[in-house]
């Protein structure tokens, strides 16, 4: 098993997660996903050589509807729900580092 | 009045659907500053939708039926919170296919239930807008995720309810609310609408004063939708025709890892065999059965649960929906609205599902989980091969007080070691009160059925439910 989560990995993790943690949130992370993982490290003692992974309880692929045009949720009622909109979209910061 | 009793009084025109409504709102005016078991209580919608059942000619097989809905599955125009703050406010532009059924059998929805936030949590006290208590003993917990739904079937605020489950979030609370409460086949009913905590696991189940509104529920929510692609292509096999039938000759063991591990309650332990014996005694052939890899249950779940969060969980961005933090840029942006609209078990999730997944990490942790799921499947099919049903404890204690576990997660985790090896293997699973423990709480016995197993898992609950001692 690998060794015990270090504060480096914690930090890299929150922005692999998109989580602007705060100071103390870093601290108690690095301790709890210590401890959660020295338990769930337990799956390493079984023997899963030639066992095959379950991605999924159920044998069903290629899940396919009729090729049929069917209504979809009405754009303003879905734009109305979103923080901001503008012009029929979804509108954010911006992106990369031009001038706004 | 069960929901059996409530829709044959409205169809045959003894009682009106207002007329019921009210006496639900009544319990609910009287006890809910207590108990909390509602994020939002429709009383104007739920009257509207009272009036029109009784106006109407086709009243439909819920006819009346007041249900309480757990507050992550899509009511259109109504809130839909997943008791977070991240989607606080947000208004679903539809109704879940569960909602939209419920709304066709003539069901009358009161309201929608407190959960731990992001059905993560297993005592509903990871809620934004604070925990639900259990009507037994107010000062104890009601179980989670779907605390919420419990709480409101064991006040009486309505008959039957939904919850959902990944890893216990239907059973868990009904043991320790003294209620019924089904985790269906994974697949049997519809997801659309559902909030997606973790795909492989989430299925959505009924909670019920007893076994035979939870079969009633499950027929009407369930079967397939063209909606839900992981959703199975058949109908929901017969549960109310055969419920009392004789359980004579059928098979039934007793999962030794469960029933005998350390933390199980010596109450519940006894609830177990006990209702092992009133089988036995009923004609029904007993005997123990070992599940080995059941024991790497709770490991496993707590790796692919959080994986899958981490990814499901990557659409609250501050985009589309519910909460914005500025910032100078789109990522910032995300992660300062994650970081203020996710709790503290959230956030510890998506950090542990996150890193399972991570570079260098993921055969280790996430790989090894999903190959031992295989075992568990592999052990519970030799299981099958031998018996109709299994039995076990569904909770190893009863209801504990609030505050008792919030610091320690892993012993928060433990709360399901007993229902998660269910929703790994996708099987189908009920618990049922059967008497009382420490402190009269009341203690729940689960029985285990094989993939589409619920006509005979069903019966088999039945007449463990006739042959219980009465909750104090």
């Amino acid at each position: 098993m690998p060794e015990r989560i270090t504060r480096a990995e914690v930090e890299h993790v929150a922005r692999l997660a998109r989580l602007a943690l705060r100071e103390d949130e870093i601290e108690s992370l690095t301790s709890q996903l210590g401890s959660i993982l020295d338990h769930v490290a337990q799956v390493s003692a079984l023997d899963t050589r030639d066992v095959p992974p379950t991605a999924h309880p159920l044998p069903l692929v290629n899940v396919l509807r009729p090729d049929v045009v069917r209504p979809t949720l009405p754009r303003d009622e879905v734009l109305a729900a979103a923080p901001d909109a503008e012009d029929g979209r979804f509108r954010v910061p911006r992106i990369l580092g031009e001038a706004p | 009045m069960t929901a059996v009793e409530i829709a044959a009084d409205v169809r045959a025109g003894r009682r009106s659907a207002r007329d019921v409504l009210e006496q639900h709102l009544a319990a609910i005016d009287a006890r809910e500053s207590e108990i909390h078991a509602f994020n939002l209580v429709l009383a104007d919608e739920a009257r509207a939708a009272a009036d029109a059942i009784d106006a109407s000619d086709d009243k439909g097989p819920l006819a009346g039926v007041p249900i309480a809905i757990k507050d992550n599955m899509c009511t259109r125009g109504i809130p839909t919170t997943c008791s977070s703050r991240i989607l606080e406010g947000w208004k679903p532009p539809y109704d879940a296919t569960v909602v939209q059924r419920l709304h066709e059998a003539g069901g009358v929805i009161v309201g929608k239930t407190n959960l731990d936030e992001f059905a993560m949590g297993s005592s509903t006290e990871n809620s934004a807008f604070g925990p639900t208590r259990n009507p037994h003993d107010p000062t104890r917990v009601p179980g989670g995720s779907s605390g919420g739904s419990s709480a409101a079937v064991a006040a009486g605020f309505a008959p039957v309810a939904l919850g959902s489950e990944t890893g216990g979030s239907v059973r868990q609370p009904a043991s320790l609310c003294g209620v019924v409460g089904v985790k269906p086949t994974y697949g049997l009913v519809s997801r659309y609408g559902l909030v997606a905590f973790a795909s492989s696991l989430d299925q959505i189940g009924p909670l019920g004063t007893d076994v035979r509104d939870c079969a009633l529920l499950l027929e009407i929510v369930g079967g397939h939708d063209v909606l839900d692609s992981t959703s199975i292509p058949a109908a929901v096999p017969p549960l109310l025709d055969g419920l009392d039938d004789s359980v004579a000759g059928l098979g039934i063991g007793v999962i030794e890892e469960m029933t005998d591990r350390d933390g199980v309650e010596p109450a519940v332990r006894d609830a177990v065999r006990a209702a092992a014996a009133a089988l036995e005694a009923a004609g029904a052939h007993v005997a123990p059965v070992s599940v080995p890899s059941s024991e790497y249950g709770i490991s496993a779940y707590y790796l692919i649960a959080p994986a899958e969060a981490s990814s499901n969980l990557a659409r609250y961005d501050g985009v589309r929906y519910g909460l914005r933090v500025d910032g100078d840029d789109v990522a910032a942006m995300n992660a300062r609205t994650r970081d203020a609209g996710f709790g503290d078990e959230v956030k510890r999730r998506i950090m542990l599902g996150t890193y399972a997944l991570s570079a260098g990490y993921y055969d280790a942790y996430y790989g090894q989980a999903q190959r031992v799921r295989t075992l568990i499947i592999r052990d519970f099919e030799r299981a099958y091969q031998q018996f109709d049903v299994l039995l076990a404890p569904t909770s190893p204690t009863v209801a504990f007080e609030i505050g008792a576990k919030t610091n320690d997660p892993w012993a928060m985790y433990l709360c399901d070691v007993c229902t998660v090896p269910v929703n790994l293997t996708g099987h189908a699973a009920i618990s049922v009160p059967y008497g009382t423990g420490d402190f009269g709480l009341p203690v729940g016995v689960q029985v285990l059925a094989p993939p589409l197993g619920e006509p005979v898992m069903f019966r088999v609950a039945r007449a463990i439910e006739e042959r219980a001692p009465r909750a104090g």
